[in-house]
């Protein structure tokens, strides 16, 4: 009887090993819990690439959850930096913290950006009920009274959905954002339900957040923030269309350690080009809200750089960091 | 209305009855009842773990639903077993069963409080999942009622009731929820995106995790004290008897598990709650409900049944949101609901319409899965209570390894193991303090939420504070807290002043 339950015991801590730890030849960090979004890219990328045989065996999915991908990053720059068989799961929630110095004083050029391959995108939402017919009637709403909208989104306070309307309020020429409202909730289910529920006037987030609701018609999408409509969403308009340039997406990509050789950083990029060209990779798309957005090698890195500079700028404004 | 319900209900078993389907949910039942049982894995990591095994296996949607909620389910049974046995408890949720659990168990009473716990923790998860099926698309509107204010209010109602719960000594509880608190707010701050209490240390930034801590006040402490006494002295390792239907137990909770039933239904359909509160407010409402001479505490059938009705009632509560508004109510749907994105289903108001098979599939799967475990939890009883029935010195340091794998497997990293120890040693200072250690984890588990919820209030109303009392719900729950935090003290002086005269 005793052997018997120990042999249990065994056999159950032996499961939980076995899931975290098989060798195998690539591996590719998510910097969060499984079910998230960096998990999501990992598992997919890493499963087209295989199946692509881009790569010779699975690529092996590690969890790595902790201070906001920031543990990741620390990780990879302290302790793998030229290991040429780790990529690492990122989208713009990485960017924006390195931009805001939430990594303990790491920088985004300690690592080398391989690129992004689809978005998801940046959407301002209102309750089917509410006032507001269109980005330009709240647009007018702030201008006369910024008391008058509070925005709910799933990150926190500075983090990307705090960003996005306010981003959209500078292009529209208001000076000082910094009057607006943001609450924080602890995703954007929660900040839908908040603002359906009418104690937030809009919802900033991702369209992927907001289809069951769209479906429904308990929620309204006011504006896209994309370049065109997106495809399955075709008539809602983008921000651009209603006079406000502005693009924010929501970019799944992926990084590598700074200290590879350029042929190992081309080799990964040539791997992450072929996933976006494929058919299996645009289904896995279309299936989970994601519109294209593909951006690969020194082209991506302009990107990041350029898009870190200006969350720094705006960062500052808002008082998130010094 | 009620033809519709029947005939999807019959499209549901029609999926779940296959052999397949029912082979899963056993199977899922099982697993999930080892891992609610072992200490420092939980619903949430447990369901995480098993998420890579449904994609290996290449379950389809609805197969890997049924799996991974046979496991949920199962995970949320199998956590009383060490809270009643072992004085650890299995996961969050059964922290509360701790209370009264362990000392029926102690009393030579383990069999009893295993079977009672079981079929309170059966007629709390079926009557959740007969409310799930009948109720969901209207019960997802509640939570557009429910805005920070409300929060705030629900929160507060918890807080209150919490005086004088784990211990005799008032002051000590409060000391013990108020390092609780403190812990709670180690990390970022959500409503400035600024790190508090780190230190500068990324591994504190996303705030220190409940399972650490409860790992580490529980097991970690239970082994330093098993080595101070020479391993002679261990409270850990009642015996199991024989075990009989206590039908007596069962006849007297009976309005207790319905009460608590309900209770914990309602904390698992608002988003953010889940189990953890609904078990709390279970217990609470019928400790006020019992009184003094309820003697709560000590180890009486009631304090066994409630937080057990109670906490696997608002499991199947926070299936609501999850599947209504792609909204999770606890860890764990969280888990389950990234599950469903992967798998190509929207969770959300559209739902029920668009994938009937899977909605109903799920949730006669949930109704056989609940037969299964109480046959499992009842009658088979003894095959899990084996686990943990070995002698001290082999089972604590096997607990011990099976928590450090756990908790290893959560994040990855030692820093949590390092963590978990630091927790055993303030359990171990605690305790011979005797200051309870309940209440550290329940100002983990509730202040953090009570604090962001207030915070947002503040931001939506411009620090006007008036905007606490502004609506009939939030009203509603501030005199159901005031109430909570002085009936107490109020029905003390009724009740023992007769005592007194008799003596």
């Amino acid at each position: 009887m005793k052997i018997k339950s120990l042999r249990l015991l065994f056999i159950s801590s032996m499961l939980v090993v076995a899931s975290t730890g098989l060798a195998y030849a690539n591996e590719c960090i998510a910097p969060a819990n499984p079910g998230g979004g960096w998990d999501f890219t990992c598992r997919q990328i890493g499963k087209v690439m295989y199946d692509l045989g881009a790569v010779d065996k699975p690529i092996q999915v590690t969890n790595m959850a902790g201070a906001g991908g920031g543990l990741a990053y620390n990780h990879v720059v302290a302790e793998r930096n030229d290991d040429e068989k780790l990529i690492v799961a990122a989208s713009s929630a990485t960017t924006t913290r390195l931009a805001q110095n939430a990594y303990a004083g790491m920088t985004a050029d300690q690592v080398r950006w391989v690129g992004a391959i689809g978005a998801d995108p940046g959407i301002i939402l209102v309750g089917a009920k509410s006032p507001f017919n269109s980005l330009t009637d709240l647009v007018d709403a702030i201008k006369k009274d910024p008391n008058s909208v509070a925005f709910a989104g799933g990150s926190a306070v500075g983090g990307f959905d705090h960003l996005k309307p306010l981003m959209v309020l500078q292009r529209a020429g208001i000076e000082d954002v910094t009057k607006v409202r943001y609450i924080s909730m602890s995703g954007g289910g929660d900040a839908i339900t908040q603002t359906i529920g009418g104690f937030t006037q809009a919802m900033s987030g991702d369209m992927s957040e907001a289809v069951g609701f769209i479906k429904s018609g308990d929620a309204r999408v006011l504006a896209v923030l994309t370049e065109e409509r997106v495809p399955g969403f075709d008539d809602i308009p983008t921000a651009k269309e209603q006079g406000i340039d502005i693009v924010a997406v929501n970019w799944r990509g992926l990084y590598v350690p700074k200290g590879v050789p350029d042929d190992t950083f081309n080799t990964w990029a040539d791997r992450l080009q072929k996933v976006a060209d494929s058919a299996e990779w645009q289904k896995i798309m279309a299936d989970n809200g994601l519109a294209p957005f593909t951006k690969v090698g020194g082209d991506f890195q302009g990107y990041v750089d350029q898009v870190v500079a200006e969350v720094q700028k705006l960062s500052k404004e808002l008082g998130v960091i010094q | 209305m009620e033809i519709d319900i029947l005939s999807n209900l019959a499209l549901g078993f029609s999926i779940a009855l296959s052999p397949y389907t029912l082979f899963l949910a056993v199977v899922g039942c099982f697993l999930g009842t080892i891992i609610g049982a072992l200490p420092g894995l939980g619903p949430s990591n447990g369901v995480a773990i098993l998420i890579p095994i449904t994609f290996a296996l290449g379950l389809d949607a609805t197969s890997a639903l049924v799996l991974m909620t046979s496991v949920y389910y199962g995970a949320m049974y199998g956590g009383r077993i060490s809270s009643i046995l072992l004085n650890i408890p299995g996961d969050e949720p059964a922290l509360m069963t701790t209370l009264d659990g362990y000392p029926m168990a102690k009393a030579g009473r383990a069999g009893d409080a295993l079977v009672l716990s079981g079929v309170a923790s059966f007629v709390g998860a079926f009557l959740a999942t007969v409310g799930l099926m009948l109720l969901a698309p209207v019960l997802a509107r509640v939570a557009f009622m429910f805005g920070p204010a409300e929060y705030f209010a629900l929160y507060l109602l918890a807080f209150c009731t919490l005086g004088g719960m784990a211990s005799n000594n008032q002051a000590k509880a409060a000391l013990s929820s108020c390092i609780g608190l403190g812990i709670a707010m180690v990390g970022v701050d959500d409503s400035s995106g600024l790190p508090r209490l780190t230190g500068g240390n990324l591994h504190l930034y996303d705030g220190i995790d409940f399972l650490v801590a409860i790992v580490g006040l529980f097991a970690i402490t239970e082994v330093f004290f098993f080595i101070e006494s020479h391993g002679k002295d261990s409270s850990i390792g009642v015996k199991l008897e024989k075990v009989t239907i206590p039908w007596k137990d069962i006849w007297v909770t009976r309005w207790t598990m319905l009460r608590c039933t309900v209770i914990g239904f309602i904390a698992g359909v608002l988003p953010g709650a889940g189990a953890s509160l609904g078990s709390f407010l279970a217990y609470t409402t019928e400790k006020s409900i019992a009184g003094e001479k309820g003697k709560f505490g000590t180890g009486v059938p009631k304090g066994v049944a409630a937080p057990e009705a109670g906490n696997n009632a608002a499991a199947g509560g926070a299936l609501v949101p999850m599947l209504t508004l792609g909204v999770p109510g606890s860890g764990t749907t969280a888990v389950l609901l990234a599950l469903l994105v992967t798998l190509n289903i929207t969770p959300g108001p559209t739902l029920f319409t668009e994938n009937p098979d899977v909605v109903w599939g799920l949730i006669a799967t949930l109704l056989i899965a609940n037969v299964v475990l109480l046959l499992m939890n009842v009658p088979m009883m003894r095959i899990f209570v084996r686990i943990l029935e070995v002698p001290a010195w082999l089972l604590l340091p096997g607990v011990t390894m099976v928590s450090f794998v756990g908790i290893y497997s959560l994040s990855g990293s030692y820093f949590d193991l390092l963590l978990m120890v630091c927790f055993g040693v303030l359990g171990y200072v605690l305790r011979k303090l005797s200051i309870p250690t309940v209440p550290v984890i329940l100002g983990i588990l509730l202040g953090g939420h009570m604090e962001t919820s207030l915070r947002r209030a503040m931001v939506l109303s411009n620090g006007e504070w008036t905007y606490l009392f502004s609506s009939p719900i939030a009203i509603g729950l501030w005199a159901a807290a005031v109430a909570g935090f002085i009936a107490p003290l109020f029905l003390r002086k009724v009740i023992k002043k007769p005592q007194r005269v008799e003596d």
